[in-house]
């Protein structure tokens, strides 16, 4: 058998109620049934978690870390966007 | 008596008890159907709220006072959509959609909240609007990342991250105008005249006559009454005002030593009914702005979708 033909799962997991699912690896299955058995398996052997989403790999459309200065430019030449930029008297300052 | 339970007491118990251990309600639990409904009606005003909120400040862009204080006010707005986007979002994963809230919205029968059906007049609104709408929603917020539905809970954290650059913008905005010529002092006074009462209207009615108050407590949709968050507000809002030489515009507003909050007068009731059914003075406005709006759009969204159809059958091909 050959695990690189099967199709790549991401593994998320929520680990407590009122938290998001976050991203905790990957794994290989035939389907998505088969992938959320595998991932119960695999990273849900403590109660390291309350619910898990599995979605195909090639589903996710993802950005280049490397056009990140092009994509997300506008991050930091707009420090207005921030509270910490509007100075306050000290009196009102927790505002 | 366990197995006498039928399967919908079972799952009522289920539900009772993740409310009773502060656990928050995720989408695919069973809920309710008044639960359902109950969080639907406050996720969707708060929505709209956020999206209508847009228009009173829109309303100043192009008059800012200085390019700083548009790319601000810019940035504000911005967020604001962002924040309508999030609650959407939060919301539709109980089963609905964003077409259909906006179509109750725009059929009469969702609403937002009222303060934006009051006129931004004078640039000193911009700032006022920031300070105290802002500083009133954000109260609310705090307690609302608490509340018991799981997306809307994390929807709250995301936002009032967000929120406190809005406070501090208006209040810095105001403080400037304060701090200015007679003229610009007194604009500022007139306007926090103006904004005070809705301000503190936004918490809803006294909790002794709120509709759904006692039932969202209950169910911990809400975490703090409407008259413990207003008290809140105006304590925190009153030594902002002195501190920059503004006046509350309440004459029975004083310091209760032995409560160690401000005591202050009624709130106008009657004007806050008018308001809430539609006889403010921008009802008619923010709803028909609305309606524009999405009309005005809907050439783009035809152009993407147009494309996308395109793009499929080259690829396709």
């Amino acid at each position: 058998m050959n695990q690189q033909n099967l199709p790549l799962f991401e593994v998320f997991i929520r680990s407590s109620r009122g938290l998001d699912h976050r991203h905790v690896g990957s794994l290989h299955a035939e389907d998505p049934a088969q992938a959320l058995d595998y991932a119960r398996d695999v990273y849900l052997r403590r109660s390291e978690g309350v619910s898990i989403w599995v979605v195909r790999s090639s589903d996710i459309t993802a950005s280049q870390e490397s056009d990140v200065e092009s994509f997300c430019e506008p991050m930091d030449d707009k420090p207005y966007r921030h509270a910490t930029h509007y100075k306050l008297p000290k009196e009102v300052d927790n505002m | 008596m366990t197995e006498n339970l039928s399967a919908e007491d079972s799952r009522i118990l289920a539900f009772e008890e993740k409310i009773a251990n502060d656990q928050r309600i995720e989408p695919k639990d069973w809920m309710p159907d008044a639960f359902r409904k109950t969080v639907l009606r406050q996720m969707s005003q708060h929505a709209h709220s956020e999206v209508i909120g847009m228009q009173p400040e829109g309303n100043w862009i192009t008059r800012a006072p200085t390019l700083y204080r548009k790319i601000v006010l810019l940035a504000k707005i911005q967020d604001e959509g962002g924040h309508g986007l999030y609650l959407y979002s939060a919301a539709e994963t109980l089963g609905t959609s964003r077409e259909a809230m906006v179509q109750a919205l725009h059929d009469g029968k969702a609403k937002y909240a009222s303060i934006f059906n009051y006129p931004s007049l004078t640039w000193a609104d911009i700032g006022m609007i920031g300070w105290l709408v802002d500083g009133a929603a954000i109260v609310n917020q705090v307690s609302l990342q608490r509340t018991s539905y799981g997306p809307y809970a994390r929807a709250m954290v995301r936002i009032c991250k967000e929120e406190s650059f809005h406070q501090r913008q208006g209040y810095e905005a105001t403080m400037a105008l304060a701090r200015g010529s007679a003229e610009q002092k007194a604009m500022a006074q007139d306007s926090l005249n103006r904004w005070w009462w809705p301000s503190l209207m936004m918490f809803g009615p006294h909790d002794s006559d709120s509709a759904h108050s006692g039932q969202s407590m209950k169910w911990k949709l809400k975490r703090e009454s409407n008259d413990v968050l207003r008290q809140r507000f105006v304590d925190q809002t009153v030594p902002q005002a002195e501190l920059i030489g503004l006046k509350i515009p309440d004459p029975d507003l004083k310091w209760n030593e032995q409560r160690g909050s401000y005591d202050f007068g009624e709130i106008d009731w009657q004007e806050f009914m008018q308001v809430v059914s539609g006889n403010g003075p921008c009802n008619r406005q923010r709803l028909q702005h609305h309606m524009r709006a999405q009309q005005d759009g809907q050439w783009v969204r035809d152009a993407m979708h147009a494309y996308e159809l395109k793009r499929q059958a080259r690829n396709a091909a």
